[in-house]
Formats: C-alpha cells, sequence, structure tokens
C-alpha cells in the first residue's frame, strides 16, 4: 500500500517549486506594467492572457497536474474547454 | 498484547483509496468553477455593455492593494505547496511551519482586503449606498460585482483558512505522516483553486484604468 502510494506521488525539488513561484511574481509585475502602457483593447487580451498562463503554471505544477494520472488531465481539459465554450456561447447567442 | 496485536493486523491492512479522494475533490473544485464561470460572465457581459463606466469606476480602485495581496496568496500557495514537499521527505517540523506560514499568508490577504473594504465604505461605496445610486448603471454593476464576487472570494480564503487551522492540528498529532498525507494534499488542493481564481478577479477589477 505504502509503496503504491509513494509510486503516484512523485516527489518534487524544493527548487523547482521557489522557480515556479519567481515566474508566477515575474508575470504579476508583467501584467501590472502592460496595464499601465496605453494598448487600448489589447490590454484586457493581455491581461487574460497572462492570467491564463499564470493559472495554468499553479495547477501544472502546484497542484500537481502536470504529474498526475492522465484522467485528471482529461477532467480539467475538459472542464476548462466547457466555460470557454459557455463563455463563447454568451457572446454569440 | 492481544490487542496490540490485532491492532497492528487491521493497521497493515488498511485500505486507503487516494486516487478515489482526489477525484472527489476535484469534483468539487470544477463545481467551484462553474460557480464563479458564472459571475465572470456576468462581469464580462457588462463590461461590453458599459465599457467607459467599468473604466470610469476602475479608476476608484487601488492597484497597490491588489498586487501586494497577488503577491500574497501566490506566496501562501507556495508555502502551501512545499509543507506537501516536506512531508514527503519526513520533515514534519518543516511541513508545520508552511502550514503556519500558508495560514499567515491567508489572515494577510484578509487584512488587506479589509482595509480596503473600510476604504471604499468609508468613501459611501458599498452596494445599495446613495453615494453608488447616484453613479451611472455601468458603475453601480462594476461596484455591485466587485462586493460580490471579491467578497465570495474572500469567504473562500476564511474557509481555506479554517481547513489549513485543522491540517496544522493533523500535523501536530500525528495524523497526517509522510505515507499518509492525503488531508493535506487536497487541503492544498482547494487553496491553489483560491488562489486561481484571484488570478482572474485581479486583472479584471484592479488593472483596467
Amino acid at each position: 500500500m505504502i509503496d503504491e502510494h509513494t509510486k503516484n506521488n512523485h516527489i518534487i525539488d524544493y527548487g523547482t517549486y521557489i522557480f515556479v513561484w519567481l515566474g508566477l511574481i515575474a508575470l504579476t509585475s508583467l501584467t501590472v506594467t502592460i496595464s499601465g502602457m496605453r494598448f487600448g483593447n489589447y490590454t484586457l487580451f493581455l491581461a487574460l492572457l497572462i492570467a491564463a498562463i499564470q493559472a495554468t503554471y499553479v495547477a501544472a505544477n502546484f497542484m500537481h497536474i502536470k504529474t498526475s494520472e492522465p484522467i485528471f488531465k482529461v477532467f480539467v481539459g475538459v472542464v476548462v474547454f466547457t466555460l470557454i465554450v459557455i463563455f463563447i456561447l454568451t457572446f454569440i447567442l | 498484547m492481544e490487542s496490540n496485536e490485532s491492532f497492528a493486523h487491521t493497521e497493515s491492512h488498511v485500505h486507503r483509496d487516494g486516487e478515489g479522494v482526489k477525484i472527489g475533490i476535484w469534483l468539487f473544485l470544477f463545481a467551484e468553477l462553474v460557480l464563479f464561470g458564472g459571475m465572470f460572465i456576468v462581469y464580462t457581459v457588462y463590461r461590453f455593455k458599459y465599457p467607459d463606466q467599468f473604466h470610469l469606476a476602475a479608476m476608484e480602485m487601488n492597484t497597490t492593494f491588489g498586487t501586494i495581496n497577488t503577491i500574497i496568496l501566490l506566496t501562501g500557495s507556495l508555502t502551501m505547496v512545499l509543507s506537501i514537499a516536506a512531508i514527503q521527505r519526513k520533515n514534519r517540523f518543516l511541513s508545520i511551519l508552511f502550514v503556519a506560514s500558508t495560514i499567515f499568508f491567508g489572515l494577510l490577504f484578509l487584512v488587506n482586503k479589509f482595509i480596503e473594504w473600510s476604504n471604499e465604505i468609508g468613501k459611501g461605496i458599498y452596494p445599495g449606498s446613495d453615494a453608488l445610486l447616484k453613479k451611472g448603471n455601468g458603475e453601480v454593476l462594476f461596484f455591485d460585482l466587485y462586493f460580490a464576487m471579491t467578497g465570495l472570494h474572500g469567504l473562500h480564503v476564511f474557509i481555506g483558512i479554517i481547513v489549513l487551522t485543522f491540517m496544522l492540528v493533523f500535523l501536530l498529532k500525528n495524523k497526517i505522516v509522510f505515507d499518509n498525507y492525503i488531508k493535506l494534499e487536497n487541503s492544498g488542493l482547494y487553496w491553489h483553486l483560491v488562489v486561481v481564481i484571484w488570478i482572474f478577479l485581479f486583472p479584471l477589477f484592479y488593472l483596467i484604468q
């Protein structure tokens, strides 16, 4: 039982997590800087793009989706896809 | 002696379905995503209907507060995942320290939120206030959505703090150990989801000036 449990739980370096966190902080600074510039309609698009990258980073690394069984990857993919479809349908209907 | 033996016997055959529990918590997280997703749709629809008024209303927002709170939550997310990494390495002390840090960052976030809301309420801006109702429809909607969405998010942070406090007690009582930390892992999943929701709330409310 123990073996099976450890097998399914990849042990990741502390350093990797800290590296991901640094990336997240850098992206936060980037999005704040970009919002200060005036890119007009692109500002919202860029802000949401950066937010999506940050969310993917958190899900993949901190929520361990990257090292999870394929079923969890499929799960997350389906849910995100459904949300995007609902968003698109709201605007075209 | 006999009872000890039977205890050892049960202990070696204990059945834990880590995967099943994990699927359960993910289903709950998806329900949470749909809950917030609905609110994000309402926000997006009205933002496209009243773009100018949303910009005007957002001028009242304090970007510095929002940025600090984003950094606080991201750091809390890091300490959360580090507490799991520590228990995997049988380092109970570090794990306890990191869970306590995560609780601290959660509380810090709520204190910031409290100061921010107090400022706004001090200016007479809160749902249904006279000052707010004198503004245009778009501005009223912006602030109503702001209070509803950050309020619901704040409630989630508060619940997360309570859950993590339980995890801290479990760690102290040795109920979360290196070969059985599913509870800690699942609490972490919830905590990270709360951070992911904030990642989207932040640009939509604080970065549209």
